[in-house]
């Protein structure tokens, strides 16, 4: 009975796949796969006729090299880190993609002028913008709120512990903005031997007052058990915070760090023509828009921002909340994935290092 | 030999006889030493059948992987076999020759052949393992070579940056044309080569690897004692009491056994931290003041506690298993005879309970050098071990021969901690249950 029901469905997948059109995407599951899947797919089925496979895991950047190595390519599309997929498009791993074959935005802007900087590369096609800020506890601090990242790190007037990730990365940078470096010129400075040696120095004024954390949960439940009264955290799951569990939490967008998801198409994709048909719907002006009533990132393309409306919820204004709002742009860090391909080695030892001698 | 008042032998003589030479024989006129090791051969294939499944799955599972990750450890053609040319030239020209016009257009052929082949990144990542910066230092000189790059190819590629004529990169790139290399070796002791090939200790503000290292050592030590301290009441208490209620008690040892290991982790957590259950009741009775609530975790407290919670189990069971045989006559023998209490447990029931102390020891020990997720989630910074540096390289640098190589050392040094143990304690005097 299972086998000829297995069989059965087994044909059907077949005699499927061979009338209709389908591509498999890799993502990365829950709310923001489902953003994905409201935004992306059912305008892209509607439009094309091509069913879209979703398949979730853990970061695809795993599966797509696993994929590559063993010669065995069954994702057509993966939506992967920048810095992941300029790795593996330099390795061989990917299509080139052209810009120019991308549709214009909806303004009329041509696709290599509309995208933000740095979401558009060689095999990579910017999907959407996340930001690491600054959230902190607002029933802690009753007479002031802390505005700047310089505040993060003054423990005299904001009492409390902070939370940092435990990786150079996300660190190093905000002690060099915190001691008074332009945000354009934070790779400049780390990029040399003085320059690490002063983020480390400022890193050294908080460092008894830091809890570590690894898991992108645990900042929140940092600051929910008031264990932090300050820390950097994802901006999704602080909004998730603030507007879905109605936490008292807030927002300080001073020197966040934007990081860039893409989409990349692997060399020997089983589909490769509904592949790139995939990307360039889904990163077309209003897919990207309409994205954003499903969760708090930002649009990869300029053209996108304006037609941001509200949360699903229906009362929740996003502009505010949105790491890519020009407001929260001016003090903004952007990745350099070039920059930690080169040094994250590097600069992972001296950090560990640091930890280590207290 | 044959001795005819052998009973087996008279059998057989009977049935097939001795030849001249006193040979035993079948009834089948065979040598009986010959069938003997055929009908046992075939016993031996069939024992081996059965645990061939066994064999292969740790073979294919087990043995082949580590295989291959110590390989790693020591082998990265990464550099080797995509800049073919240039590894030529460095093979044929020894340490010290400047690079001359030959080896410039073995640079430039092999970086456009590399860029074509999208290989580059591979070559840029092995080099920038020795010499951090100069991944970069590749893909962009690859991506203009794509574009052509004329001759003199010497003044065309240190065109494209300067940094091409560093001496320290063409050592670097020395090292790396041949496949194999210790250089992840000295890397994982704080060692690097100088511009000259040279051995010297990394530089300062680097030195990482040493100090974990003997960290992971100490507070496996530490965390092997404080089990053994906590466990031997236990196990003795559970050993000796009526079996009702020891059963109870076994359950309350195994029940945490029993639970996820990322539970009992973050219990840990809810307990310990500031604004957690110990430091509320202490403030509460009074014992520290609000402002005082101590740190215990995020630091060497919280892993040492949790690691040694998570790993009593493995300590108790085996002393307990051990206890369990020892006749308490042997106590009260030496009571009456005149023993203190003291006297009777040190010289009577602890050696006793010896082999099953070493083998809980042992696990324990072993255990705890190779963990890797509790000290992550409660080490904060002082208490990270060394299998979190091993992850880092797994999983964020993406520098699988680093990690192999630093495993690799781990591994070596529990083999030689097993082996003390075996020429001080004796593995034969191991009890597991």
């Amino acid at each position: 009975m299972k086998k000829t029901l297995i069989l059965t469905s087994a044909l059907c997948g077949l005699a499927f796949g061979a009338h209709a059109q389908e591509v498999n995407v890799v993502s990365w599951g829950g709310a923001y796969e489902k953003s994905q899947v409201e935004a992306y797919n059912k305008p892209f089925s509607e439009q094309t006729g091509t069913k879209v496979n979703m398949i979730a895991a853990d970061d695809p950047a795993t599966p797509l090299k696993a994929q590559f190595e063993a010669k065995n390519v069954t994702g057509d599309v993966f939506d992967v880190a920048m810095a992941d997929a300029i790795r593996m498009c330099d390795e061989g791993a990917l299509v080139e993609i052209d810009p120019a074959a991308l549709p214009a935005g909806a303004d009329g802007v041509a696709a290599a002028e509309d995208f933000v900087p740095g979401s558009l590369s060689d095999c990579a096609v910017g999907n959407i913008v996340w930001g690491t800020v600054i959230g902190y506890d607002k029933t802690k601090f009753p007479d002031a709120a802390p505005t700047t990242v310089a505040d993060f790190f003054d423990t005299a007037k904001f009492p409390g512990k902070r939370g940092l990730p435990k990786s150079p990365k996300r660190t190093l940078y905000l002690a060099l903005i915190a001691d008074g470096v332009a945000a354009d010129e934070v790779y400049d400075m780390l990029g040399t031997p003085e320059g690490v040696d002063r983020a480390f120095k400022k890193l050294d004024t908080i460092k008894k007052d830091v809890v570590w954390w690894e898991a992108g949960a645990q900042p929140m439940q940092l600051l929910a058990d008031g264990e932090v009264s300050m820390t950097t955290v994802y901006n999704g799951r602080l909004f998730d915070a603030i507007v879905a569990e109605g936490k008292p939490f807030d927002t300080i967008w001073d020197g966040q760090y934007l990081e860039i998801n893409a989409f990349v198409i692997p060399k020997d994709a089983p589909h490769p023509e509904a592949a790139m048909e995939y990307v360039k719907v889904a990163t077309g002006t209003q897919p990207l828009a309409d994205q954003a009533k499903w969760i708090s990132y930002g649009p990869a393309r300029k053209s996108s921002a304006p037609q941001v409306g509200m949360y699903n919820d229906g009362k929740t204004e996003m502009g505010p909340f949105m790491p890519t709002n020009p407001d929260h742009l001016k003090t903004a860090v952007y990745d350099d994935p070039e920059f930690w391909a080169d040094h994250s080695a590097e600069l992972a030892e001296q950090f560990n290092s640091w930890l280590a001698a207290s | 030999m044959a001795n005819a008042l052998d009973p087996h032998a008279a059998v057989v003589t009977e049935a097939g006889g001795l030849d001249q030479r006193g040979t035993l024989k079948t009834a089948d006129g065979q040598p009986l030493s010959r069938a003997l090791a055929r009908s046992s051969r075939k016993a031996r294939r069939r024992a081996f059948m059965l645990v061939l499944p066994l064999l292969l799955f740790i073979l294919i599972t087990f043995v082949l992987p580590i295989g291959q990750m110590l390989q790693r450890s020591v082998k990265n053609d990464g550099f080797s076999a995509n800049m073919p040319q240039l590894s030529a030239w460095f093979a044929e020209h020894p340490r010290g020759t400047d690079p001359n016009d030959a080896a410039w257009a073995a640079l430039a052929a092999d970086l456009t052949a590399s860029a074509e082949a999208r290989t580059i990144g591979v070559v840029g990542t092995r080099i920038n393992y020795d010499m951090p910066g100069t991944r970069s230092l590749f893909t962009s000189a690859g991506r203009q070579a794509r574009r052509g790059v004329e001759p003199p190819y010497r003044d065309a590629i240190l065109e494209m940056d300067q940094k091409w004529g560093d001496p320290k990169l063409w050592s670097v790139m020395r090292e790396a044309s041949s496949p194999y290399t210790s250089n992840f070796y000295l890397a994982a002791v704080d060692r690097t080569r100088d511009d000259s090939g040279n051995i010297v200790q990394a530089p300062e503000q680097q030195r990482v690897y040493l100090m974990l290292f003997l960290r992971t050592l100490w507070l496996s030590l530490v965390i092997t004692f404080t089990t053994f301290l906590l466990g031997f009441p236990i196990a003795h208490l559970l050993a000796t009491l009526p079996t009702r209620k020891s059963n109870l008690l076994m359950i309350l040892v195994l029940l945490p056994f029993w639970t996820s290991l990322l539970v009992r982790t973050t219990a840990w957590m809810v307990l310990l931290q500031q604004q957690g259950v110990v430091n509320d009741i202490l403030v509460w009775l009074g014992v520290i003041g609000n402002s005082g609530r101590l740190q215990m975790i995020f630091n060497q407290t919280g892993t040492i506690i949790a690691m040694t919670h998570i790993l009593l189990p493995f300590m108790i069971l085996p002393l307990y298993s051990v206890m369990r045989t020892i006749n308490p006559s042997y106590v009260r023998a030496a009571r009456s005879l005149g023993a203190t209490s003291w006297t009777a447990f040190r010289r009577i029931y602890f050696p006793q309970t010896l082999p099953g102390l070493g083998a809980g020891a042992l696990l324990v020990f072993i255990l705890a050098v190779g963990y890797y997720i509790t000290p992550a989630l409660v080490g904060g910074s002082s208490g990270q071990l060394i299998s979190n540096m091993i992850a880092m390289h797994m999983t964020q640098t993406l520098n699988w021969s680093m990690a192999a190589a630093l495993a690799a050392i781990l591994l070596g040094g529990v083999l030689i901690l097993y082996w003390v143990y075996d020429r001080l304690v004796g593995i034969d005097n191991l009890k597991l249950g």
